[in-house]
């Protein structure tokens, strides 16, 4: 594959690293780093919305009651209404609704925000001509290549075990990564059924069309241990990698999902 | 895997074309197709597009439809001498649309036979559990970031 020059950029918001990589017509230039501008401006317009970590957060106000639903901006129902569907969809393994220190029960729509954001943001860098890019958020990636000239991006995914080594690549050029774990952060991650830590899987990584899937798609199989895998085989258009606890590993393919050796 | 796929489209816009050339040149009276030219008649010249009259050692180019496939239009530009392509030359090819998308996403990740840094395994780009920006000096992707700027 030919080597296409790369720029990286790097930025913070809502508490996690956001990486661009760009190559092609709109790399090097104004045209590009005005889109990863408004890229970032998405992603601080979100942050004010939907942190949990901001008092002052729309999220926030309405979780204690200060205001209603209908008070709030209508992305707060659209993450909602996809936060009920993936709750349906792991029969109750992940949810919005944890419950807090004291017993009572928060809303914390985190687990989709994030990709479900990313996508957002990345919409003014699918607007630029000519130029590929792959934009992280915290570790969790949506990409694009055009043309049959360049070379799929290669994503890594961390191990679990060692967060500073890879333990599988998968070339992607158009599509979506997403990996839910507990290297950076320790148990945040709960089943929801039981309010307990996941048993027995120690990374979830799903690779979709779109990173709100994904991303919604690695939290719900990870919250459901042993049965990752499973579950997510049953998931059409996904495909995944799972690391175990005790270090082995599953690829899965879901239904409709043909493997293609990209690369 | 893109240049298999590339070949493969162009040969089958290379076939369509072949089939398609048929019709035209007959609409315009010219006798012969690249298809149909017949190998035993050596001495007659295609009248292919743009030459006339040549001899039979005269290159000519044509330039067929734009076909539609899935991955988008694909246009392609043979030349031909003496009744065979001796070029073939794709002026228009797939610049990428949602489409896209379908196909590459499948992709299935494939572990590494002994656990890599960034560096040997020649990755772009890290997925891994969510790293916080206190954690990110630590991660793998700064690691990254710091080589490409």
């Amino acid at each position: 594959m030919s080597t296409v020059p790369t720029v990286l950029m790097v930025e913070h918001v809502m508490g996690m690293p956001i990486s661009l990589a760009l190559r092609g017509r709109h790399a090097t230039d104004d045209v590009g780093r005005a889109a990863w501008a408004e890229t970032m401006a998405v992603l601080r317009a979100v942050d004010d919305v939907f942190s949990t970590y901001r008092p002052d957060s729309v999220v926030r106000r309405l979780d204690r009651g200060e205001i209603t639903l209908a008070d709030c901006p209508p992305e707060v129902q659209e993450v909602l209404a996809l936060g009920a569907a993936a709750e349906r969809d792991s029969g109750g393994a992940f949810s919005v609704y944890r419950p807090g220190p004291d017993g009572r029960v928060v809303l914390d729509p985190s687990g989709v925000v994030k990709g479900w954001a990313a996508e957002r943001a990345a919409e003014p860098l699918r607007a630029l001509d000519g130029t590929d890019f792959c934009l992280s958020a915290g570790g969790d990636l949506l990409c694009r290549t055009l043309g049959p000239d360049t070379p799929p991006w290669r994503i890594g995914i961390e191990d679990p075990h060692d967060p500073r080594r890879v333990i599988a690549v998968v070339p992607l050029g158009t599509g979506a990564v997403a990996t839910s774990g507990t290297a950076h952060r320790g148990a945040h991650l709960v089943d929801a059924r039981t309010g307990r830590p996941p048993e027995g899987v120690a990374s979830v990584t799903v690779v979709a069309d779109s990173l709100t899937d994904a991303d919604i798609d690695a939290t719900a199989a990870y919250a459901q241990g042993c049965e990752a895998a499973d579950w997510l085989a049953g998931r059409p258009g996904r495909t995944g990698f799972v690391v175990w606890a005790d270090g082995s590993t599953t690829s899965v393919c879901g239904p409709d999902a043909e493997e293609h050796a990209v690369g | 895997m893109k240049r298999i796929v590339l070949w493969f489209m162009s040969t089958l816009t290379v076939v369509t074309l072949l089939f398609g050339y048929h019709t035209s040149t007959s609409a315009s009276g010219t006798p012969t197709s690249v298809l149909a030219q017949p190998s035993s008649d050596t001495a007659a010249t295609s009248g292919t597009g743009d030459s006339s009259g040549s001899s039979s050692s005269a290159a000519s180019t044509v330039t067929g439809p734009a076909a539609d496939t899935r991955w988008g239009p694909v246009q392609v530009q043979l030349t031909v001498e003496d009744g065979t392509i001796t070029d073939v030359t794709v002026v228009e090819y797939p610049t990428g649309n949602g489409k896209d998308r379908q196909i590459n996403a499948r992709a299935i990740p494939v572990l590494v036979q002994e656990t890599l840094d960034a560096q040997s395994a020649d990755i772009d780009m890290v997925s891994g559990a969510t790293v916080t920006s206190e954690g990110y000096l630590e991660s793998l992707q700064a690691a990254l970031d710091e080589a490409g700027l």
